[in-house]
């Protein structure tokens, strides 16, 4: 039995003709001479040079691409780059200057949540989001909304950890806030 | 555009199309991005017609919030078991028909409320039962120039639920759905069953035997009728064997979800 | 490019400090392999064969050529040097010529100037191939039924172990036969490498993401036919390996594209190519048979072990041994009769995952230890302690244990945890504690909880005579140390330890740590729980002979005597009390500079009988499950992971607390869900839609006992961690779905069919 494997397309060429601007950590960037199929994935880390969002698994299914769009946390495998025009852009760079990190990232590192570091930046994404909107979240909560973001070395444990670190410290500071108004 | 270019990629979530995308299995020459057309991100409440019209760029995460997870139970239960909160930021309904994947979570909830989607073209605009609208496995009876602008979804008065079947609590494809609706006042019960056929299956002769044999006043079901109920549901599926599941273990399971999902809908025996 | 360069303050042996490099890793500043780039850098991709078995009739790449941005295309005829690499055997082509024999094979590589244009250039490759039907049974492998799929036979090897009476009997007698699935390590990071062509193609700089950088450069300059020092690979920051890199992968195929375009080349695999690309774990199928007293002590073990190696070597040989050396697991037992064969077959390629054979060994020990439990009528806990070895025991192969072996300690400290407080379902049935989650498929009243146990022993470092070393460069001067090393950090945290080992040695807050490239000797690979051992005890070795040095010179200017000095905090002292000077001060102005080898001592091969003192070590640990099972739909959550494990001394608790977490997940992932799936020799699964691993939702609460007892062989007192959570956490969860279910299970991963039918 025989088999052959080709192609049947005249010309097989790429067009790379996609022109478009977006609005990333509050700077507006140009995209040129892009492929339309681009993921917004692709155009952060090799057009934009932004290479703190990972690329573990482009369908969605790990979080390691995880930032903010328009509000929203997404996988940014699955949004195409061109169609993400005109909405503001977070990514894992945008949340805090370099040597400065927030505090999610600061008790990802104090309580041993970090390993070999590629599912973190995703998992930062997802942790400030889910402590936006849930101040004191129970540890069902967390899991729940971080079951997104997949962990291969750590088990978990100690990023469960590291947001309930940083939501009673949250919790801590508002009270004595309040106190002292 | 689709007028122009049937067969364009039509975007909305992404979270089906662009995995295709990524893989190289689709090269995107047109896309249409629908997600942020206003008129497709929104839903309104016919509060006398006692239905919802969800446009059908709405996403699982505002299906999940209230006050539509109150009229829409069983569609909001449906929501959480798909993917991960970054998958129901950007998926939405109406990319959930358009894919038509039998194992589709939200298609058992629209069947069993009997659902309309809307369609519309350059030609005009159509609506057909959701039934009709899923023809097969990822078939659809939309036309390569059409939009799907809508999907109309009855507000029933009674209990309704959404079950899956997954080897993991998250981020899993279902190997059996059933969703199961009661209309209390029109004493009927719906019974919609996925990942066991062709497309999504309304199981009428499970939900002809139940009306008969429940009380809807008093929810009463008694033991066999919840047991015979799952039987015949799980009579009624069409599974395959694939790298998933067996047909036997999903014909066993739609049978035990169909079963359990009657006696949360008439607790007492 | 990403140099490991960082300051860290503080943090001795003992102490749960940071990781140095934890700040750039959270910021995502941190520079993984596949973050590397280059001027004018082409894409690399991979032709891949369709067929497990199949004769390569012709290639054509011409009308790849005529595809614009493409810039080269290398088949088997463009390898310049030894067309096949391998970590045993170098019995795997850099590019299939004449057979294919696995779904995934490559046959040639491309570069161009976008990888979509690669994607296309791939797609126009023509390649004809004779399909030919492929062997994918084990047991055919072995038979002789099916003709060799490769010039060196489809036995890759047999091992006989036989020690005892092979008469001797018990009143009980247990059997099983245990299959083991498929494993995928699934590290996030996928497969990414960057190289550099130095002008004129002499050599080139690869940047890769790897276990053991210079035995990676010894293959790829063999391939490439360049002396070795030509070859200069640097770790580019690893995404996870778990064994998944310990053969090489795209590194020849990026250089080769490199040095024919003179240009810089990066290679990143997708995720589906990566399920392809990489060795998995053996599937195995694996007979044993017990006999015991009544009373549940141990008499003899006889056992068939067949190891599925797939189509090339890889480490199949030493995983085989490593199953067979453990048959008896953490248990004395004089008699044994054991056989252990690793076939080749058309299936994927199988090598290194953490556990390394004895995962599947433990699976089937534990299995029968509990239907001897049954059989005897004793506790599954109290069988274990009856037989459980102490130091002074020998295994089968007639090895003693000469490291410390708290198995008792384990056994008993693990059924102490506290159980979970919650009952099934938690006080309020909340719908996500239930099996099925989100789903909502069961109430309470449908779930069985059940508990298991399981212990296991796991032999540290290589074996089999193999001389295993690591190498360490250590600076000081002006109070400041810096240790050069290539041992490559995965995410398992050497680079902590390594700066506390040169704090508390040599008595410096400050520790920079250079890069981590071929600069240096060889630290072996990231495996085998090697790294603590071997690279730390390089590190503390090469520390130690700073500080010597350090101590004579401090002698000499004060005029006190070396012996008697020591370090105490960031100061010398010596034994009176009455001279004190600061380590800053004593090295003004001075510098030391030492490098060191660091071996175990020499191991054995085994003999015809499987008889020799063929391992370096041994650690032991306890595992305890509690599930909560629904029978009717077969669906699990665990929901409590206890363990007690024998670490010898715990560097860095934290670390070692990742370590476990994170191997019992791994073990989680075997036991219920990880399994890659193929027919035919063709994977059904290669993506993580259908390839399930752990989520926070799947992952349960694990309460951990570390059991420190010093182990005065290991140079620090510390043994190897990385393995041991991932072995007995398996069975330990099978267990339990037993208990819940009161049916058997003799395979994993378990199916809802497996349970439920």
């Amino acid at each position: 039995m025989s088999s052959r494997t080709e192609s049947s397309n005249a010309s097989a060429d790429v067009g790379l003709n996609e022109q478009y601007t977006l609005h990333v950590n509050g700077e507006f960037h140009d995209v040129m001479d892009a492929w339309v199929g681009e993921s917004l994935l692709y155009v952060l880390r090799e057009r934009l040079g932004l290479t703190g969002s990972k690329g573990a698994c482009e369908q969605g299914e790990c979080g390691s691409c995880s930032v903010m769009v328009d509000g929203q946390l997404v996988c940014s495998c699955l949004v195409m780059a061109a169609s993400a025009v005109g909405q503001p852009i977070v990514t894992i760079e945008g949340i805090a200057p370099v040597g400065v990190p927030t505090d999610v990232q600061q008790a990802f590192v104090d309580a041993g949540a970090v390993q070999c570091g590629f599912c973190t930046p995703g998992l930062i994404m997802a942790a400030h989001a889910l402590l936006e909107r849930t101040q004191e979240p129970s540890e069902f909560e967390i899991r729940e909304e971080l079951s997104g973001n997949v962990c291969r070395c750590t088990g978990y444990g100690r990023i469960i950890e590291a947001v309930q670190r940083v939501s009673i410290q949250r919790t801590a500071t508002s009270a004595s806030r309040e106190a002292d108004s | 555009m689709l007028a122009v270019a049937p067969g364009s990629m039509v975007l909305a979530g992404g979270t089906d199309a662009m995995v295709e995308v990524n893989a190289g299995h689709r090269r995107p020459v047109g896309v249409v991005a629908v997600n942020r057309v206003a008129e497709l991100r929104s839903w309104t409440y016919d509060v006398a017609a006692a239905t919802v019209r969800i446009g059908a760029a709405v996403t699982y995460a505002e299906l999940m919030e209230p006050p539509l997870a109150a009229l829409l139970p069983a569609l909001a239960e449906a929501s959480r078991t798909v993917g991960s909160p970054q998958i129901r930021h950007a998926g939405t309904l109406g990319g959930n028909l358009g894919t038509c994947s039998p194992a589709g979570d939200g298609l058992p909830v629209l069947a069993a409320l009997d659902a309309v989607v809307h369609l519309a073209s350059t030609r005009g605009e159509r609506s057909l039962p959701v039934a009709d609208f899923m023809v097969g496995v990822k078939r659809t009876a939309c036309a390569a120039d059409e939009l799907i602008t809508a999907i109309t979804v009855p507000v029933l008065d009674g209990w309704q639920g959404y079950s899956k079947v997954g080897v993991r609590n998250a981020m899993v494809i279902a190997l059996a759905t059933a969703c199961v609706a009661v209309d209390a006042p029109g004493r009927n019960i719906r019974l919609a069953i996925g990942s066991v056929g062709p497309t999504i299956i309304r199981c009428a002769e499970a939900e002809a035997f139940a009306a008969e044999q429940v009380d809807f006043t008093t929810r009463t079901a008694s033991a066999d009728v919840v047991a015979r109920f799952g039987e015949v549901a799980a009579a009624a599926s069409q599974p395959i064997d694939d790298h998933r599941a067996t047909a036997a273990y999903r014909r066993h399971a739609v049978g035990v979800l169909a079963g359990r999902l009657l006696r949360r809908a008439f607790p007492h025996e | 490019m990403s140099i490991v360069d960082e300051r860290v303050r503080g943090g001795r042996l003992g102490d749960s400090i940071t990781r140095p490099d934890g700040t750039p890793k959270v910021q995502g500043g941190f520079a993984f392999a596949g973050d590397l780039n280059a001027e004018h850098c082409l894409w690399g991709a991979t032709l891949r064969s369709p067929h497990p078995y199949a004769r390569i009739v012709s290639i054509d790449v011409t009308p790849a050529y005529a595809i614009s941005g493409v810039e080269a295309i290398v088949t088997a005829v463009d390898v310049p040097g030894q067309l096949t690499y391998g970590l045993i055997r170098q019995d795997q082509p850099v590019f299939a010529s004449e057979y294919v024999r696995y779904v995934g094979e490559p046959v040639a590589a491309v570069a161009a100037d976008h990888p979509e244009t690669c994607r296309r250039a791939l797609e126009a490759i023509v390649v004809e191939y004779e399909v030919l039907e492929p062997l994918t049974d084990p047991e055919r492998a072995l038979d002789g039924s099916h003709p060799p799929i490769h010039p060196d036979g489809n036995l890759i090897r047999h091992q006989r172990i036989i020690c005892g009476d092979q008469s001797a009997t018990g009143e009980v007698v247990v059997e099983g036969t245990y299959e083991i699935g498929m494993q995928d390590q699934a590290f996030l990071g996928l497969e990414a490498a960057l190289a550099l062509p130095d002008p004129g193609g002499a050599g080139v700089d690869l940047y890769v993401a790897t276990q053991w950088l210079h035995e990676d450069r010894k293959q790829i300059a063999a391939c490439l036919g360049l002396p070795p020092e030509k070859v200069r690979l640097t770790l580019g920051g690893v995404g996870g390996a778990f064994g998944a890199r310990e053969d090489i992968s795209l590194q020849v195929h990026t250089c080769l594209l490199a040095l024919r375009t003179s240009r810089p080349v990066r290679i990143q695999y997708s995720r589906e190519e990566s399920f392809l690309g990489h060795v998995h774990r053996h599937p195995a199928k694996i007979w044993m048979r017990h006999h015991a007293m009544a009373d549940g002590r141990l008499v003899r073990i006889e056992s068939r072990m067949v190891f599925d190696g797939g189509a090339y070597a890889s480490t199949s040989s030493a995983v085989l041994i490593n199953a067979v050396t453990h048959t008896q697991g953490p248990y004395r037992c004089a008699n044994a009769l054991v056989d252990g064969y690793a076939v080749r077959t058309n299936n994927l390629p199988c090598g290194a995952m953490r556990g390394f054979g004895v995962v599947q060994a433990c699976f089937a020990h534990e299995g029968q230890m509990d239907k001897l439990a049954a059989a005897c009528g004793i506790d599954p806990v109290e069988i274990r302690l009856l037989n459980a070895m102490e130091t002074g025991d020998a295994l089968i192969t007639g090895q003693v244990i000469e490291n410390v072996a708290p198995v008792a300690r384990c056994i008993r400290e693990t059924a102490a945890l506290p159980l979970p407080e919650e009952p099934v379902g938690g006080r309020d049935g909340d719908p996500m504690r239930l099996p099925g989650g989100a789903g909502r498929t069961a109430d309470t009243a449908h779930i069985r909880r059940g508990i298991g146990f399981a212990v296991s022993i796991k032999n540290l470092m290589y074996s089999e005579g193999f001389d295993d070393y690591s190498t360490a460069r250590c600076r000081l001067a002006d109070g400041v140390a810096t240790l050069k090393f290539a041992t490559a950090e995965v995410g398992q945290g050497f680079v902590t330890i390594a700066g506390q080992i040169a704090r508390s040695v040599l008595g410096v807050d400050d520790v920079l740590l250079d890069s981590i490239d071929t600069g240096v000797g060889s630290s072996g690979s990231t495996s085998a729980s090697r790294q603590t051992w071997m690279s730390g005890g390089a590190v503390n070795a090469a520390c130690l002979k700073v500080r010597g040095l350090m101590f004579d010179r401090v002698a000499q200017m004060y005029g006190v005597s070396a012996e008697s000095l020591s370090i105490d905090g960031g100061d010398i002292v010596d034994a009176s009390g009455a001279f004190r000077v600061s380590v800053v001060d004593a090295t003004r102005g001075a510098s030391f500079d030492e490098t060191v080898e660091y071996r175990h001592a020499p191991t054995e091969d085994l003999d015809e009988n499987g008889q020799g003192n063929c391992h370096t070590a041994f650690a032991f640990v306890a595992h305890r499950a509690v599930v909560d099972v629904d029978p009717d739909l077969g669906l699990v959550k665990v929901i409590q992971i206890a363990t007690a494990q024998d670490v010898g001394r715990a560097l860095n608790p934290l670390s070692v607390i990742g370590q476990i977490e994170g191997g019992i997940a791994q073990g989680l992932g075997l036991a219920v869900m990880e399994e890659i799936i193929m027919t035919e020799g063709r994977v059904r699964n290669p993506s993580f839609t259908d390839y399930l691993l752990p989520t926070f939702l799947d992952m349960p609460d694990v309460v951990a006992t570390l059991i420190e007892e010093r182990d005065p062989i290991a140079p620090l007192g510390a043994k190897g961690v990385g393995e041991p959570p991932t072995i007995s956490s398996t069975p330990a969860i099978v267990a339990a779905i037993r208990d819940a279910i009161g049916k058997p299970i003799d395979r994993v991963p378990v199916r809802p069919t497996d349970i439920i039918f």
